[in-house]
């Protein structure tokens, strides 16, 4: 945004003395008021502010449901079941923090396809992609370590199923198990520590938002046509009022779908199983992950080998900071090339199904012929893990090389006035077309 | 003073060069007791002190599970029959190869075969697997479908190893030393 220079006018005797001193108040007019944005953005573009929303909104109630929250094995699952009965609005507060974790994956998977349909981890905005893809893997951690803290039956085997993924490192892995763990199994020093980073990791997210936050202004944002901003009268508005209403209003949305879990589902997304105190002595019969995680809990399971399990599930997480050099094709917009909005589409319908396997028993038959098993839940997930990395493997270099793209709109003002509309200026009426 | 660089090192060298590893010992030091807390404490370690199980009252045929260092030990008495079947199954292409002989520890020398000491946490993902059950009446971890024999040994699934069997003593004929 090198063309855009600050606007901000200090007003009063004391804003010309702190501008001096620290220009804070400059900052926020020029990120939040003056900040030009590209008049074509559609609702899709408002998820970041809803991200944003989400993160606050988890940390006031985490901070809340500490003042109550005891981390020990024998009063952890009663110190849960104290703020849901005992404490004022404990409850409120509790569904809100445990629905929240899911509203929160919801509005970064949305945020996360936008991008990727339109193309925005492109040139020149990898580092922003990668720092997001940061942001992603630090919620993974937080909301895992969360999930432990109820000790309920849930909790317990997820923390040991997931911190023994880390048995399968060679030499050294058992060593680091039981060093995760500081003990023999996964107990009140473990419970300890869990809750320590759980309360940590949010603010390290807060860190690296910033950071995406300020990497999305330098280079400014994408938007629907993939065209960068070539003049700022013509294809740019102010955020405020523009954006900062259009987020607000998406925002209220969000929250009454929100509050709709909250009031009237508050445990349609969790498990019943982790309403049982946790027994090391028994496995519950069907251990599955929260929802958000069981696309990448259906790659692990769909690799018959433990090392090799747990190498494509990181692998599928990680391959996504490669995308930008992994996507060949020089069009950013996914609007304007025909074969890459189907492979697309087939990848966000492979990530659902993954999600469906991983949430079902291994041995569930998918598809059988007069009795004999053709197909079972592993094979389903075998290939869809198959196409899930071809995708990132295959189809994005090859796409970029071979298909043919449709004409791009010579400037944002084009892509949503027309060829004859883009002489006119942003918010003025464009002159009715005379036949 | 252009040549000064290249010439023989000097003390601001020396002094650079000290000074930057006193650092890294300094950053060392001080990393090291961070990372060695998340260790085992001393009470943990106490707590998982060797235990005396009394064998006498698990009848031919079934199994007792017992908690130890927070893990369950699975206890099985087999029988005859079941151990006949585990020892065909020796040179069957197993996943981990052990035969039957290894799976069993002896008291003064004589082979207490009837008796099958394992972790009761599968070699996948920790999992407590379920006794007398699966493909084989061993053991069956319903979380990602891995089958274990009488023996406590990988048949099918996604586990990578038998069933770990832990340290154990024979103190007499019915009555062992775990740890």
């Amino acid at each position: 945004m090198a063309e855009h220079h600050s606007t901000y006018v200090p007003k009063t005797g004391f804003e010309r003395w702190l501008d001096a001193r620290l220009p804070i108040v400059r900052l926020m007019h020029d990120s939040a008021v003056s900040y030009p944005v590209p008049r074509n953005l559609n609702y899709f573009w408002t998820f970041g502010g809803i991200l944003m929303f989400m993160l606050v909104s988890q940390i006031v109630t985490g901070i809340v449901l500490v003042m109550h929250y005891t981390p020990h094995v024998d009063h952890a699952f009663q110190s849960v079941e104290h703020i849901m009965r005992d404490v004022n609005y404990g409850w409120l507060m509790r569904y809100m923090h445990s629905n929240g974790a899911s509203m929160f994956f919801i509005a970064v998977y949305i945020h996360i396809f936008r991008g990727m349909y339109y193309g925005s981890y492109k040139a020149p905005r990898e580092v922003l992609w990668i720092l997001g893809v940061v942001i992603f893997l630090l919620m993974m951690a937080t909301a895992f370590l969360g999930y432990v803290l109820p000790w309920g039956q849930m909790s317990f085997w997820g923390a040991t199923v997931i911190t023994n993924l880390f048995s399968a490192i060679p030499v050294v892995g058992e060593t680091i198990v039981v060093w995760l763990w500081g003990g023999y199994s996964v107990d009140n020093p473990t419970l300890n520590r869990f809750f320590s980073l759980h309360y940590l990791l949010p603010f390290m997210i807060f860190g690296v938002v910033i950071l995406h936050v300020w990497a999305l202004h330098h280079v400014g944002q994408n938007n629907p046509s993939g065209v960068e901003v070539k003049n700022y009268k013509k294809d740019t508005v102010p955020f405020t009022p523009y954006a900062t209403v259009k987020d607000l209003f998406a925002m209220v949305c969000f929250m009454i779908f929100f509050a709709w879990f909250v009031f009237y589902h508050p445990n349609f997304l969790g498990h019943a199983d982790n309403y049982i105190p946790a027994d090391p002595l028994k496995t519950p019969a069907h251990i599955v992950p929260e929802w958000y995680f069981l696309p990448f809990y259906g790659i692990l399971r769909a690799i018959p080998d433990k090392l090799g399990g747990v190498v494509a599930m990181f692998a599928s997480i990680a391959i996504l900071a490669f995308l930008p050099w992994l996507d060949t094709s020089k069009v950013r917009s996914g609007k304007y090339r025909p074969w890459f909005k189907f492979a697309f589409w087939t990848f966000v319908v492979v990530s659902v199904l993954l999600g469906y396997t991983g949430s079902q028993p291994t041995d569930k038959v998918v598809l059988s012929i007069g009795g004999r098993t053709i197909l079972d839940m592993v094979g389903f997930a075998q290939i869809l893990t198959a196409i899930y990395f071809a995708y990132f493997l295959v189809a994005l270099p090859l796409l970029g090389l071979i298909e043919k793209p449709k004409a791009l709109p010579a400037s944002i003002a084009d892509s949503v006035l027309g060829p004859a509309g883009s002489g006119h200026i942003a918010g003025a009426h464009a002159a009715p077309p005379k036949h | 003073m252009a040549d000064q660089s290249m010439s023989e090192p000097n003390r601001r060298d020396f002094l650079f060069l000290a000074t930057g590893a006193a650092g890294a010992v300094a950053v060392g030091g001080v990393a090291w007791p961070l990372i060695s807390q998340m260790s085992p404490d001393a009470s943990t370690i106490a707590a998982g002190a060797p235990v005396e199980v009394d064998l006498a009252p698990i009848a031919e045929g079934r199994a007792i599970t017992l908690k130890w260092r927070g893990k369950p030990i699975f206890v099985r008495h087999r029988t005859a029959a079941e151990i006949e079947a585990s020892k065909k199954d020796d040179a069957s292409g197993l996943p981990d190869p052990q035969p039957d002989a290894a799976r069993i520890r002896a008291f003064e020398g004589k082979a207490q075969e009837q008796w099958v000491v394992v972790y009761g946490n599968c070699t996948h993902l920790g999992c407590v697997p379920i006794g007398f059950s699966g493909d084989f009446n061993g053991w069956y971890c319903p979380c990602h479908g891995s089958h274990y024999d009488n023996a406590g040994r990988i048949r099918k699934g996604p586990a990578p190893r038998n069933l770990d069997i832990p340290e154990f003593t024979f103190l007499s004929a019915s009555k062992i030393r775990i740890g």
